[in-house]
């Protein structure tokens, strides 16, 4: 017999999600794999909120989740388009790089 | 069957996510991001979120994971990163140690029942009810509880698309000759 799924299985995934994203985000020094990364903690946010939508049988959390959404695309749009900036002026694909303001 | 669905996927999901940090190519990650992505989106499925399944196999695994491919292949993927070299000493190992934490703390919380309270006053349930199908309810909470912040998003996404389209572009200017460093002040070009 096996154990019936709550929702608690499901955030601990997400937890899961969150921490490979959250030292994947810290451990890589490739900006795209990097920003990937972001994307795996965003997702592992979104999974947390639709589990609670489900717990708490309110469907606004599933809402919230468009919003993440929405603010992901825009930072993966405009995140994508500095890199390409960076990458016109120097060649160089590592976060180490973009230390020209560094004092 | 929830039990397996729950297995299977979340085992894929977990290895997505581990294959995204640990693949040395950039397009391998953003291949196992796809799957973890769509491993989620099975997730919804099974929490009773269709219409965030399709929209995050939509607007995800379609739109952002293409959007990453098209700037990997523009810049190149041949440019392997030095992993071996740690720019502040013990990064890693430290980065390590804090996603640990992170994970303790996160497990603490998701083994708790602090957060299985009460819903919002006006709160239109996941299930049961008169409110028709899933795409309803989100639709219903969508234009009345959180219309502003709906409005809001539009005027987010605007100002992302000229950002994009700003940073994107030429300049029309002649970019600096080489051996002139691009970043002296003298250089700078307006738009």
């Amino acid at each position: 017999m096996i154990a019936t799924v709550t929702g608690n299985y499901y955030l601990v995934v997400g937890a899961l999600l969150f921490t490979i994203g959250a030292i994947g985000l810290l451990v890589r020094r490739n900006v795209l794999v990097m920003f990937m990364c972001v994307e795996l903690m965003l997702n592992a946010a979104n999974l947390t909120f639709v589990t609670f939508a489900r717990m708490l049988n309110d469907v606004g959390g599933q809402v919230i989740v468009f919003f993440t959404l929405v603010v992901a695309a825009a930072e993966v749009a405009v995140g994508l388009a500095i890199i390409v900036a960076i990458f016109r002026r120097r060649q160089g694909a590592t976060a180490d790089d973009v230390d020209m303001l560094k004092g | 069957m929830e039990t397996v669905l729950f297995f299977v996927f979340g085992a894929t999901a977990l290895a997505g996510a581990l294959g995204v940090v640990l693949a040395r190519n950039p397009v391998h990650s953003a291949l196992f991001l796809v799957q973890t992505l769509v491993s989620i989106a099975v997730y919804f499925v099974i929490q009773e979120a269709e219409l965030l399944a399709a929209v995050q196999v939509i607007v995800y695994a379609g739109a952002i994971v293409v959007l990453f491919l098209f700037v990997i292949m523009l810049i190149g993927v041949d440019r392997q990163e030095d992993i071996t070299q740690d720019p502040i000493p013990y990064q890693r190992p430290i980065a390590v140690a804090l996603g640990v934490a992170a994970l303790v703390e996160l497990l603490v919380l998701a083994g708790s029942t602090w957060a299985t309270g009460q819903h919002t006053a006006r709160g239109v349930p996941v299930r049961g009810g008169s409110f028709g199908n899933n795409v309803d309810r989100v639709a219903r909470v969508l234009f009345t509880d959180f219309l502003w912040p709906f409005e809001l998003t539009s005027l987010l996404l605007v100002i992302a698309i000229v950002g994009g389209v700003a940073l994107a572009r030429r300049s029309r200017l002649k970019p600096p000759p080489t051996g002139v460093p691009a970043d002296t002040p003298g250089e700078v070009t307006t738009r």
